[in-house]
């Protein structure tokens, strides 16, 4: 059996709108519709879509937050709308831009409170702490109040916080959200270890295509309650056909650059806008263009995943 | 006219809360009828106590329930959110607006007080009157008197709340001070006692503070107990810290916007 | 289903007595809930520590705001010597009863009446996700010490009051004082449980919960003679908040009931916080569940 198995879970809310100043009309929305899936432990899993289509309406049934209104899920064996709690002591959640951790206590003092709660025993906690304090780089941070603490920071302290107590399955919302590059670098850079070293199975939610790209071996996309993409990250960039674009601020006003593997799609002033094939390298795009144009400033943004999903429809 | 549009977007605000409101409304009445019998209790012992008869006391009790919300006796209002504005830093923004910074935020209030005394005002007013017999003003002149007297009130307390919330440009937090408002407001305004049973001297000093326009003033004017020069005279009394404290309260700005300018908020 | 039901434990050897395991496991959650209430209230007094001087002057602030509704009574006594055939020191009796009731019960979750606002910031979920009773973590969240003020202002009214009323004391009129601070604290502590569940239905109209709590509590610090039967008889069997201090206060003070209703009343009061505790746990339950299935 799977680490978490989904059989054909839906969740429908009722929707009440006004329709008159008096009158109000019940709607029924599938939040999530007739969702099944499995994941096995030591997967490392993206679960992306836009906001709305029902990420975080799985996520919460899959901790036990929601009850599902039709369908089956085991998570570690547990159904979680029936033993929440006892599912509270195998799995790690993190919140991406809510910190559960004490505001004004240092790090320390928070980790110790959930030792207490999960009933962590002293050795194991005590090896936890240092090599998470390790991994994390949280050694000076330990006796520094939380509200101290840069967002980065935090995020690890949050991170950490969610693995005291040795859980199987880590789900992360949104965990490099408004991080700067290094920060997402070594994030990104620990959570991999975590899950080679320690065999946790990670399933996260992301807006950041770049976390996908380097963590997760397979993506599942959600749209309007429906699971429209489950594979590798190669599959969808395939199916999805998405581009990255490089931005090129040229010294001087020119006509459209001329570059292989890389196609002009806008011009405004000096400035103009490359798209090219997201899995290819951008450097030999890069290369190009800095030889034979006069440069002043280059960018490269990724595709959103709003449009890659759309690029999945449209075929 | 911007005014107005300032106080029409602050009274609609206010009224897309509507559950709110009828929570609000219910909880005004259960307190209304509390107090109402102990008031009775007290008349039946004293029937003259501070000049008031039984009748007088209860129309004073759902009278404060009214102004409690309209006059925002213990903060809440535009000026909470100013506060805000000032500890999230935007209210740099407010303070180069092409418009009078005291007149916006006045504007909002008063707004504000508008709907809560149609809502908060006149339903526990009406709630009262239906069960327990009220006195009303005895006339026209005494309804515009009243009608002139209640928003003089809102202003009053505007300034003052206004004042408790710049003092968040120099403490990093107001919650002390305006706590300690709230105190001083509910106890002051008459809300928990009528000013007028106030014993001795401790009743002349509370009739002369602020506090006093807040709903004693007010309150006096609709039962009849200030008529003609006396009516007259509480309004004065209202305009009087109506001035001071708005004169209070643009100084108290100028030095706040001299001190945003110098450290950048 | 997917999952088993019920997990067996792996525990060895067949189960001696059956019967009393879900009782032994109610009481280990419930063991375990206060526990857990306690080091999460632990961790906010803490908090409250890191800002003393706030604290200080927050906690004299409530003790000072809660005097003020002691010195209304009185001024009124400025103006009369009885107020519905009670003197002062017999309704500072009634009054530091009640307040200290409902300041114990605002100190122990006070902060409930928050849940909308945690439903609304997803804090609420947050809490879900740990293996903690939730209404210990709910009641235990923000634990705010200085309700103390309000606590030590109640207790020394009470106290001068103990020692002033006119009362011949026995060793069953002195044990029914804390008696009465206990049974009025629980019956408070489910109002304030109720009056938080109903926001699983309504978040806006959590201002409605007051007209319960510190409406109960203001109703009750004046003697219920002051109010019409019909609003006693529904004070007693509809909102029981009579029984937080009336009733066990006609037996301390000596007092035949003046309603002419039974004296067993008297001695009733643990029966309706108990009523009202089964009532505040079945909202509850019924609310979480709700929460559950719209996430809203």
């Amino acid at each position: 059996m799977s680490l978490i198995e989904v059989t054909d879970l839906s969740r429908t809310f009722e929707v009440r709108r006004k329709v008159s100043r008096f009158r109000r009309e019940v709607h029924e929305v599938r939040a999530v519709d007739h969702l099944s899936f499995a994941v096995g432990a030591g997967e490392m899993v993206g679960y992306i879509g836009p906001n709305g289509a029902g990420k975080s309406t799985t996520i919460k049934m899959l901790t036990g937050i929601l009850v599902p209104s039709s369908g089956s899920l085991s998570v570690a064996g547990i159904d979680p709308s029936r033993n929440r709690v006892e599912l509270t002591r195998r799995i790690g959640v993190v919140f991406g831009q809510r910190t559960t951790l004490w505001w004004d206590l240092p790090l320390r003092d928070s980790f110790e409170l959930l030792r207490r709660i999960y009933r962590i025993d002293r050795d194991r906690y005590r090896r936890n702490l240092a090599e998470f304090t390790e991994l994390l780089e949280l050694g000076d941070l330990l006796d520094t109040p939380v509200r101290q603490l840069s967002l980065g920071q935090r995020m690890r302290g949050d991170i950490a916080a969610a693995l005291l107590h040795d859980p199987e399955i880590l789900y992360l919302d949104e965990p490099t959200i408004g991080l700067d590059v290094v920060s997402k670098g070594r994030l990104r850079e620990f959570l991999r270890t975590l899950n080679a070293e320690r065999g946790v199975t990670l399933l996260l939610t992301t807006h950041d295509l770049q976390d996908i790209e380097q963590l997760c071996s397979r993506v599942m996309v959600i749209d309007h309650g429906f699971l429209v993409f489950d594979g590798s990250l190669e599959l969808l960039h395939e199916r999805g056909g998405s581009t990255r674009t490089l931005v090129v601020d040229l010294v001087d006003e020119a006509p459209p650059i001329d570059v292989p593997g890389a196609e002009v799609r806008k011009v405004e002033g000096p400035r103009q806008w490359l798209s090219f094939p997201a899995k290819a390298s951008a450097a030999p795009v890069v290369a190009a263009v800095a030889a034979s144009y006069d440069v002043a400033d280059l960018s490269i943004t990724e595709p959103a995943i709003e449009d890659v999903i759309r690029a999945i429809y449209t075929r | 006219m911007l005014y107005a549009a300032i106080a029409a977007r602050a009274f609609r605000r206010y009224s897309t809360y509507t559950a709110a409101t009828l929570a609000g409304i219910f909880t005004n009445c259960v307190f209304g009828a509390i107090i109402t019998f102990a008031y009775i209790a007290v008349w039946r012992q004293n029937p003259t106590a501070g000049g008031y008869d039984v009748t007088d006391a209860v129309t004073y009790v759902w009278l404060g329930q009214a102004m409690i919300m309209t006059v925002a006796v213990w903060n809440g209002g535009a000026t909470d959110d100013l506060a805000a504005r000032i500890r999230t830093g935007d209210v740099a923004i407010d303070l180069y607006r092409p418009v009078s910074f005291l007149g916006w935020w006045l504007a909002s209030d008063l707004g504000r007080a508008l709907f809560h005394l149609l809502t908060r005002g006149v339903a526990p007013t009406l709630v009262g009157g239906l069960l327990f017999d009220l006195r009303y003003p005895a006339g026209l002149t005494a309804w515009l008197l009243f009608a002139v007297s209640v928003p003089l009130a809102v202003v009053v307390s505007f300034a003052i709340r206004m004042l408790v919330s710049a003092s968040a440009f120099w403490l990093l937090d107001d919650t002390g001070v305006r706590n300690l408002q709230a105190v001083f407001a509910m106890f002051f305004s008459g809300l928990v006692v009528p000013l007028v049973i106030f014993p001795g001297w401790t009743r002349d000093l509370a009739m002369a503070l602020p506090w006093a326009s807040y709903l004693q003033v007010p309150a006096d004017i609709w039962l009849g107990q200030r008529t003609g020069v006396d009516a007259l005279a509480g309004l004065g009394f209202q305009v009087l810290w109506a001035g001071v404290l708005l004169a209070m309260c643009a100084a108290v700005l100028r030095l706040a916007q001299r001190k945003v300018v110098v450290h950048g908020g | 289903m997917a999952s088993p039901t019920t997990r067996t434990a792996p525990s060895t050897g067949p189960a001696p007595t059956p019967a009393p395991a879900p009782l032994r496991r109610l009481g280990g959650n419930l063991r375990w809930g206060f526990r857990a209430y306690g080091l999460l209230a632990l961790m906010w007094i803490r908090v409250s520590f890191t800002y003393r001087t706030s604290f200080v002057l927050l906690t004299l602030g409530q003790l000072f705001i809660t005097a003020l509704d002691f010195v209304a009574i009185v001024i009124m006594f400025a103006n009369v010597d009885v107020l519905g055939g009670f003197g002062l020191a017999e309704i500072a009796f009634l009054y530091g009863g009640s307040s200290l009731c409902l300041g114990l019960a605002d100190l122990a979750l006070g902060n409930i009446e928050r849940l909308g606002n945690r439903i609304r910031m997803g804090t609420f979920d947050a809490m879900m996700v740990r293996p903690v009773p939730l209404f210990a973590q709910v009641c235990a969240d923000e634990f705010a010490l200085r309700r103390l003020g309000r606590i030590a202002q109640a207790a020394a009214v009470l106290t001068w009051a103990t020692a002033s009323v006119d009362v011949d004391w026995t060793v069953g009129r002195a044990l029914m004082v804390p008696y009465l601070v206990a049974c009025g604290t629980v019956i408070f502590l489910a109002i304030f449980t109720l009056g938080a569940a109903l926001q699983f239905w309504t978040t806006d109209g959590s201002e409605a919960a007051n007209a319960f709590t510190y409406g109960g509590s203001t109703l009750t610090q004046y003697p219920l003679t002051i109010y019409p039967v019909e609003a006693v008889k529904a004070l007693t069997f509809i909102v029981p908040v009579a029984f937080v201090n009336w009733y066990p206060a006609l037996y301390i003070l000596d007092r035949p009931d003046p309603f002419g209703l039974p004296a067993a009343l008297q001695f009733s009061s643990p029966v309706a916080g108990l009523a009202l505790c089964l009532l505040a746990g079945l909202a509850w339950r019924t609310g979480v569940r709700r929460y559950r299935s719209t996430g809203s």
